[in-house]
This record gives structure tokens, sequence and C-alpha cells, in this order.
């Protein structure tokens, strides 16, 4: 896909339900704006996310996937964003060991209280992954080359 | 194909200003499925929801999505509204198009287009939901609740009056809290033992409540309705059946080094102890770290004047487990320390003080029985300088950015205490802003000034620095005059911070209840919800929330007794369907999935199945749904995809993620 | 390897064990396959050499579920499998009769640098390979499997009785070629596992093979996530299937190298594991599966104050 001036990149951005998703709300209702392109799938904790979900929405098309939880420490189920913690920092080292450009995936923690947080992150991680361009090494989940 | 109903809801202009509603229903059109689709002002209005029931008949919807606010506004109208019409409530998806969309986008194209994206994604998973049912759990008819102070206390009597049985548990030996240390409360000056000690005897004696005072709260297991705590009965040293609360141990005890935590410090008291005169229980307790007795073996003299024979020093601590439905944690607050604070000389000289320390140097059972006077030399001070915002609405990370709230009004009462009954000692107040909003406060902060001749400085003190001679000698400004003051004092009081009980992080972490960087307890909703934490079954009463003074003390207390009320008067509760369900077919029985679960509630059965044809006995995953909170961390752990989430299953985050890549 | 064969027979002998899961005589010499051994008679086919790499603790899951114990013999890197098999209650260690042979390296036949071959004489430290194009000599040493390289230790991590003793044969730094690729440029890693994992044939033996890949209905196969896969066709997604795979087996493989040996294709496989273990190490403290049956997995704990996520990328 040729990078034109128009792209606009494809963002799925998992958040929790009782912190961050509370959090994009918030964003909302104080009018904090972040670009169009961030698409929000609301799971209960942060420990719901699957890797494969993370995979699966960069073989169809995703330019960048970000998870949002709880702080450490405030998971409304007590421990869930320290196990998302750890599976996320091996798949994205993971990632990373395979040449998949490393902005492609973030994790932040974000609090319903933190509406501003939230645009500011979302803001510059699309920043970021406009920079990147077009997901090219993970659009194609197959290796034929 | 699922028979689906969108529904698009202007939410006034709100929505419909940036969003192109008739648009998002066009497109909803053209979606698998979707059989109906129409925008309305006001989705969520009576005539809103009687459109959706409309369609629901007439069309035979088996799934609705509504593109319209956040779902935690509104999913749960909408729910209510699919099943009285006789669908399943769990077939209802809300697209998030006004916080997520409308409100921070600017440009209408582009907001529709995300708007019709979400409303995609929210159409590919109602195909996939399943209908859900869901389950009952009893409520086990009785209350716990933590701390003894004027919170515990008025929130036990309320929920005691209304029949239902409450625990207090009480870590100090006895209830009282901070309000049995205050001397006077405003605005109205009355004597603060005298109205809190006929509160504590009515808990005391009110068949409905049992206090356990020298006790902790040491594990807590269950969910709402149905908490199990164990509760550390710390060791007292005396048989509270036995001692008739005489005194005389106290008296003849030889150990009087330990400080004396209820005067703050600024006496002693023995090793054999009641905290102050009108304690609850009036039993003592031995200090066991002051006591000879139980330190050398030697002494005993307690014992041997005790002529009710109440004296036990081989007790133990006990673990006592108790059942209960609901949990209110009023655990109160602490001034914080003043060691970041060397600018105030606090550490270095006796005659600078808290306003907490005050208070026991006003009351008549402190330590100076009530007299004013110098806590290094016993003179009676007659210059007195107040500092407001000692580490409140701080900046850095020396003190709080809060404010405490409390400060203004009691430091008014302070000086127009000592105006009234020493009318020779100048009063001066350094403060920030005087914030008195409340009945009767503002007024009462104006007769400080008007007709007791407080002197209010608007400004900071930069330091406060002792003097050979004694006194104290105070560095400040008037930002109004724009000038430098120094003032020579004999007596400074520091307006303290105040900051929740420690303890009340260790209990939140028991309870899961959130606590935020402050390390006040979260509430479920800071507007609406102020008293139930976001964990079902627990409430929040008094400052462990927030600081507030005895009146929004009570009244929250009272509000925290009526929401424990209406959940014990319950027979069953509902619980949340989206719970974690293992496939058996495709469950490996490896327990990963049970070291992840933060409640315990994944156990494993040996269970004969049938895989296509092949009969054999299996370990098997098996959800208690009634323990599981749906989190999910069980089915990221599962490498077989056996451990599904009900109502966020992997098909339906994947059909998600699919509609929004697509 | 005649004193395996010897209490092998004395353990059917006496009733103690039902059968036994061990090696057999393939084709070649150099191509034994793992088998079960019903009585003593069956045992004259019964083999073990260095070519008798595979691991058979993950046959043990079905052998659990027969009347009987099963005599196992495991070389110490298998017996990591097995505790970690255990760990997972995947299989009965009161159904197993274990004994940890001896191993002093197992060989890979695509170091024997010849094609078409017949047969192979392991004679000491020299292997005498002939083939159709003629007669060659290697060291013992050089046709060694990468695993053995690097090998955990000639420890058994559980046992009955042990025979035969082990040699060292550790010489090359376990992690020196995950360091490797980790030292390449984005572009260059990317294109190094471009053309490694476009081999790949999705034959599934890495799989197959695999102790803890032991699902009894793999993610790829099930509807579970709409991921259900199919060989031959285009939309199979290698990369996914190998991520997932190693991010299922993380904090659980143990290195065995299994997957790398099986790879028809031969796809330096374990790499992806390795690199897990690597951080997982770095990161959570050493780590070794299978080491502990107590200790709790790196994947299935945490503490308050690990890393975050990309932390150490940015």
């Amino acid at each position: 896909m040729p990078v034109t001036e128009n792209w606009k990149p494809t963002i799925v951005a998992f958040c929790c339900n009782w912190c961050s998703y509370a959090g994009a709300d918030l964003a909302g209702s104080s009018r904090l704006a972040y670009p169009a392109d961030v698409k929000i799938i609301k799971v209960p904790c942060s420990c719901r996310v699957n890797p494969m979900f993370i995979l699966r929405a960069f073989e169809k098309g995703a330019d960048g996937v970000i998870l949002c939880g709880c702080h450490p420490g405030d998971c409304h189920y007590s421990t869930g964003n320290y196990y998302a913690r750890r599976r996320m920092t091996l798949l994205f080292s993971m990632l990373d060991y395979l040449g998949v450009e490393d902005g492609r995936t973030r994790v932040e923690w974000v609090s319903a209280a933190e509406g501003v947080k939230f645009s500011e992150t979302m803001n510059s991680f699309v920043e970021k992954v406009r920079a990147l361009g077009p997901n090219v090494r993970l659009g194609d989940l197959r290796c034929k080359n | 194909m699922r028979r689906i109903g969108v529904f698009v809801c202007h939410c006034g202009s709100n929505i419909a200003a940036t969003v192109d509603v008739k648009k998002v229903v066009e497109m909803a059109l053209l979606e698998q499925g979707v059989v109906h689709a129409e925008d309305y002002p006001y989705m969520c209005s009576e005539a809103g929801q009687s459109r959706i029931a409309e369609a629901i008949r007439e069309k035979q919807l088996e799934g609705i999505v509504v593109c319209s606010c956040s779902p935690r506004m509104h999913e749960a109208t909408f729910r209510k509204c699919a099943e009285r019409n006789g669908l399943n409530p769990y077939l209802v998806e809300i697209a998030n198009i006004r916080e997520h969309c409308s409100w921070i986008h600017k440009d209408m194209q582009e907001a529709t287009e995300k708007a019709v994206i979400l409303m995609r994604a929210a159409v590919a998973k109602v195909h996939l939901n399943a209908p859900l049912l869901a389950g009952e759990s009893a409520v086990t008819k009785r209350a716990l609740v933590i701390g003894g102070g004027i919170a515990g206390i008025q929130t036990a009597l309320d929920i005691a009056d209304a029949g239902y049985h409450v625990d207090i548990v009480e870590k100090e030996p006895s209830i009282g809290g901070r309000m049995s240390q205050l001397d006077k409360t405003f605005p109205t000056l009355d004597c603060s033992a005298c109205i809190l000690t006929p509160k504590m005897v009515e808990a005391a004696s009110h068949e409905n409540i049992t206090i356990h005072t020298w006790s902790e709260v040491e594990k807590v297991s269950g969910f709402v309705g149905n908490f199990t705590v164990d509760i550390r009965k710390k060791a007292r040293y005396v048989n509270m059946d036995k001692c008739t609360g005489c005194g005389i141990c106290q008296e003849k005890c030889p150990s009087k080094k330990p400080l004396n935590e209820f005067n703050r410090g600024l006496n002693n008291r023995s090793a054999i102890y009641t905290p102050f005169a009108q304690a609850i229980p009036n039993v003592p307790v031995i200090d066991a770290s002051a006591c000879i007795k139980l330190n050398t073996g030697k002494c005993g003299i307690c014992e041997k004047f005790c002529q009710a024979g109440a004296i036990d020093y081989k007790q133990q601590d006990e673990i006592i487990t108790e059942q209960y439905g609901a949990i209110v944690v009023a655990t109160g607050f602490d001034t914080i320390k003043l060691d970041k604070y060397g600018e105030y000389a606090y550490n270095e000289s006796k005659d600078v003080i808290t306003s907490l320390e005050l208070e026991r140097i006003m009351n008549a059972a402190g330590p100076t029985k009530g007299h004013l006077e110098r806590l290094s030399d016993g003179k009676a001070p007659k210059e007195i300088v107040f500092i407001q915002c000692v580490g409140s609405r701080c900046s850095d990370d020396r003190g709080k950015p809060y404010c405490s709230k409390i400060c203004c009004m009691y430091t008014a009462k302070h000086a127009m205490l000592i105006r009234d009954k020493y009318p020779d000692t100048n009063v001066t107040v350094f403060y920030i802003d005087v914030r008195t909003p409340g009945k009767n406060f503002d007024e009462f902060y104006r007769r400080a000034v008007e007709d007791y001749g407080v002197n209010y400085v608007k400004g900071q003190v930069g330091k406060v620095a002792p003097q050979p001679d004694g006194s104290l000698l105070v560095h400040g400004v008037d930002l109004l005059e724009n000038k430098q003051i120094l003032k020579k004092a004999d007596m400074v009081v520091l307006a303290t911070a105040i900051e929740p009980n420690p303890d009340v992080r260790k209990i939140a972490t028991m309870l899961t209840a959130s606590i935020d960087t402050n390390n006040f307890l979260t509430e479920a909703h800071p507007k609406l919800r102020p008293v139930e934490s976001p964990t079902a079954g627990v409430f929040l009463s008094g400052v462990c929330q927030g600081p507030k003074d005895i009146p929004e003390t009570v009244a929250q207390a009272g509000a925290a007794a009526v929401k424990v009320i209406g959940l014990l008067a319950k027979d069953k509760l509902k619980t949340n369907p989206c719970t974690a369900k293992a496939d058996e077919l495709r469950c490996n029985g490896c327990s990963q999935c049970a070291n992840v679960c933060p409640y315990g509630a994944i156990s494993y059965e040996t269970k004969q199945v049938n895989d296509h044809g092949i009969r054999e006995e299996r370990r098997i995953a098996v959800v208690n749904s009634a323990l599981c909170q749906g989190c999910g961390a069980c089915t990221v752990t599962c490498p077989s995809g056996a451990m599904d989430l009900q109502g966020f299953s992997n098909r339906q985050i994947i059909a998600e993620v699919d509609a929004i890549c697509r | 390897m005649q004193e395996l064969i010897v209490r092998a027979k004395e353990l059917l002998a006496s009733g103690q064990v039902a059968r036994v899961l061990g090696w057999k005589k393939g084709e070649h010499s150099y191509d034994p396959e793992v088998a079960f051994f019903n009585d003593a008679e069956s045992l004259q086919d019964f083999v073990y050499d260095g070519f008798c790499g595979a691991n058979l603790s993950k046959y043990m899951i079905e052998a659990s579920k027969l009347e009987g114990k099963t005599l196992v013999f495991l070389k110490p890197c298998d017996s990591y499998s097995f505790v970690q098999l255990m760990k997972e209650h995947r299989v009965d260690r009161e159904k197993a009769y274990i004994i940890g042979v001896g191993c002093w390296g197992k060989l890979d036949v695509r170091k024997l640098g010849a094609e078409g071959i017949l047969d192979v004489e392991i004679a000491g430290d020299v292997l005498k390979v002939s083939s159709l194009y003629g007669d060659s000599e290697v060291a013992y040493k050089d046709a060694m499997l990468e695993r053995c390289h690097v090998c955990k230790g000639k420890e058994h991590k559980v046992f009955d009785e042990t025979l035969l003793e082990s040699a060292d044969t550790v010489d090359l730094d376990r992690f020196a070629e995950v360091e490797r690729i980790e030292a390449m440029s984005p572009e260059e890693k990317f294109a190094y596992f471009q053309s490694e994992l476009s081999k790949c044939i999705r034959c599934n033996a890495c799989r197959n093979v695999c102790p803890a890949c032991s699902c009894r209905k793999c993610v790829f196969d099930s509807t579970a996530f709409n991921s259900e896969q199919k060989a031959n066709t285009t939309s199979f997604e290698e990369k996914m299937f190998h991520i997932i795979r190693a991010f299922h087996v993380a904090g659980r493989c143990t290195d065995c190298g299994e997957c790398s040996r099986v790879c028809p294709q031969g796809i330096p496989l374990h790499l992806f594991n390795r690199k897990f273990i690597k951080d997982i190490n770095r990161l959570y403290g050493e780590y070794q599966a299978g080491a502990d049956l107590e200790e709790k997995a790196p994947l299935t704990s945490f503490q308050t104050d690990d890393a975050e996520p990309g932390a150490d990328r940015r």
C-alpha cells in the first residue's frame, strides 16, 4: 500500500472496562480530541487480551494495537494487569525479535480519572504509527517471500 | 443468521451534530443480518424505548445494537428494555458513538465513518452473543463494619436499628476513633465527648451489635452477600467477662513509660491501660511491649491487685471466622508525619504542635488538664500563631495535593476558644484561603474575626525559628499588604494535613476494593454512587473515602447503612452471568487457569467424557460461577482455548477485531 | 545398550511393568523410531544409541491411561519434560517406571554431510558414513544436535533408577544465536525469519513432537478462536502459528529441542522458544521449566514491580 498524505492508519485499542474504558469516556465528556483512527474494543480486564487478538488485528489490517488497563496495583480484579504486563512484555519482545517495528504495539495504564492521559496517549500512539506507515510485516502473516 | 436491529440515537445534538445518523442507519442496513435500523432523537427516552420494543415484536429481532452513549451510561437501560420485551438482555450491544466518537471528533465525515465502524463491530459481536441467565446467590444477613469511629458507629447503629446484626472491628482497645480525641466541635462548640459517648454506649448495648475491639481483619474471601472474614482478636491479657473496670490495675502498674497514644504522645500511660475514661469497653489491655511481667516474668502487680481475677498473662491471639453479606470500610484517618517539614521546627520545639495535639491540650482529660500551656515550660502562651495548609494543597511530594477540608473550621474554632477563655492571648492565623462552605460555617469564621479579634493574615509561613529565650520567631508574608512579617510567638499550631489510615491499603487489598493515589478508597461513581466501592458488597463510610467533617461523615455513614440494608433485605442476589466457562472436550486439565484465578473459582473434577466416540476419564476444569467475577485471566493462560469468557468470548472479540480492521 | 534390554526383561518378567517404551531399530541404522514393547521377545529390536534423540516423555500421556505401569527410558533432558507434564497433570507418575538413561549427545542426520545415506557406523568418536555416493567420516561431536552443544546437564530430574553414564557435551553458549539475531536491524531480523519461516510446509511435526504442545485439541484445529487453519491453502499464516505456538509453550518449554530436530525443512524453531526463555530469565529471574515440580511458572505468577512492556527498547 503506497503511503500517501491522506493515509489513515487503523488502530485497535483494547480497553479494560473499569479503568481505561472509563478513562476514554472521560476523555469524551471532557471533549479531549484524539484521531478517529482509534477504535476501542471493551474487555473486562487487560488480562482478557489474548496475543491471538493482537496478531489477528494485524493480520486483518491494523497498523497499530494498543492495550490499556488499570494502573498496576489498581486492577479491579486485583491481579489481572500484572499477568497482562508479563504476557505483553514477552509478546512485544518477540515481535521485535521478528523485526516488527516496535512502535506498532503499546501498553499504557490509564485510570478512570485520566481522560487527559487517555487522549494524550492516543495522540502520541497514532502519531508514531503514522510515522511508521502501513503495516506490512504483520499485515500478511504468511511468510512466503 | 440472526435478525438484528440497529438503533441510532441522536442524543439531541450531542451525537447528531457530528455524526450523520441517517448515514449510520443506511450503512447498518447493509450489514449481514440487520433487518431493521432506525434513528431517534433520544433512544433512552420512554418513546425511544417503545420504538425498540415495537421493532423487537414486529421484526422478531434476535439481537439489538444501540449506537448511543457509553454502555456505562445506558447499557442497563437498554438491556432492561430488551428483557421486558422478551429478548434476552445479553443480546444487546452498545456502540459508543458519543464519548468515543461524536464528542471527540469535529469533522462530520470522519466521525460518521468511525461511527459506522463501531456499529459494524457491535453488529459482528451481537451475532455471536449468547443469551445468558443471571444466576442467584443467597445473602448472609449480617454486616461487618471495619473501624469503630463515629463513621463506623453511626453505620452500625443504622444497620442494627433496621434489624440486621452488625459486627464492628476496631483495632484500638476502645471504639470512639478520632472524634473521641476532640475537645469541642464546630460550628456549635458542643463538647465532642458529650455527643459521642451516648452513641458509643448505644452501640455497645444494642442487641444487634457485636463489638470486637483490639481486633483486626485478617483475611477476606467470598463475594457480595457471602463474605467470609477472619478476625484476629489480639491478646488483651484481661478477661473481658471478669473485669469490672475499676481501674486499680492502671493505678498500680509500675511501668509508666509508654507514650499515651490517645493524648498524641504528649504524656505517658501505664503498660496496662484503657485509652480514655469513657472507653468502651471499659476493659483495659496490656501493652505487651511495655509489660514487665510479660517481658521478664517478674512483677505481676496488676494480677495481685485485681479483685475480679481478670488478669490473664497466658492469653493468646484468637482468630474467629464470621460470615457477612456486606462490609463497610470506616477506617478513618490520621494526621501526616511532619518529618519533611523541617522549616516549621516541629521536631525541634515542644511548642510547635499539631492541631490535634492542641485538641488534647485544651481537653480537661488531656495532658495539661485543659489548661492552655506551653509543653516546654508550662507557661501560658501570650502569642499563638496558627499555620494553615501544612501538607495540604501541596504541589510537591512532601505533602498531599488535596485540601484536608476540616482545617479552616477547626482553626477558627481553636482561635475563638482561646480568645474566649484567655482574652489576653493574641492569636494570628496564616492562611492561603479560608474555606468555609457548610451550614453556619462562614458565620462561625466571621465571628472569630469580628467578635473575637482573631488576626487572619493571608500568606504563608516560610520558617519557624526557635529562639534562645524559648520563643519562636515566625517568618511569614502578608500577601495583601505585600510585606514580610516577623512575628515572635510562644506557641505555633500547625493545621496538619490528614491522610487515610495507613492500614487501609492492606484492607483494600483484602477486599479487592480500589484505592486512589492518595490512599483514599475509590467510589463506584464519584457523584452518583459515592458510598459504594466498585467491589460489590463493599461500602465506604467516613474519611477513608475522602476528607470530611463530622456532620458529613455521619451523613455518609447513614447513606452507607441504607445501601447495606438494601442489600441485606434481599433474599437472593443476581450474579453476573459473564463468567468463565470451560469446554470439557477441549480442556487439558493442566491447572494453569487455576493458578491465575484471583478468586479461587476454578477447581478440577475427574469426569467421564465422550470425545467424539472416545470415552475416557479426564481431569476437567470447573468454574464456580458464583465466585468467578469474569476478569478473563484464565482464558489467556489456556492454550487450547477451552476456557472462554461468556459475554466476551474469543470468537466475539475476534469478530469485533475483524469488523474494525476489515 | 544390552544392560537396558536385560533390565527391561527383568522388569517385564517380574510383572512390575506391563510394557516398555523405548526406541526400535528403523529401516536404516540412523532412523530408529519410538516404540512400545509388550514382551521380552519384541525387545530384540530395542536400540539405544546416538540416533535415539526422540524424547519419550510425551508418549507417557497416552501410556498413563493404560493398564499397569510402563517402563520408560528418559535421557536427562527428557526428564525435564516429564516433570513439566507431571506439573500439568498430564502424566501419571504412578503409571511410570522411569529408568534414567545416560546420554553422551545425540546425532543430527543433517550434519552427517552426506545425501543418500545407507548406513552409519558409530565407532567411538568417529562416525563412518556410507552413502550412495561413497564413504566418508565425520567426528561424533560435529554431528551432534545443536541442543546437545548447549545441554542442560547430566542430572535426571525424575527417575526410579539410572543406567549408563552421561558425558559432558556443552561447548556452546545457549543464547548466543538468539543474541546474534537480537543484534540485527529490524530489516535483517525480518528478512531472516521471513526466509526461515517461508520453508514451513505446515506438516505439524513440531507440534506433534513437542511435549508442551500436548493439547487434546489444538486451537489451530478447533473453532475456538475462529482461527482453524489447514495446510496447503493460502490462508495458513506461518507467523501467527509459530508465534502463538511459542507463546503457548512459553514458561513451559523445557528447551528439549525436539521441534528443530524433527522439522523436515530444517527451520531452527527452537530459536522462538529460546527467545522467550532468555527474556523470562532476564526479566523474571532464572527459570527452567521442568526442573522443579512446585516452582511457580513465570506466566502464571508476577511481581508487582515487573518491567513494563517494551520498557527496555524505548
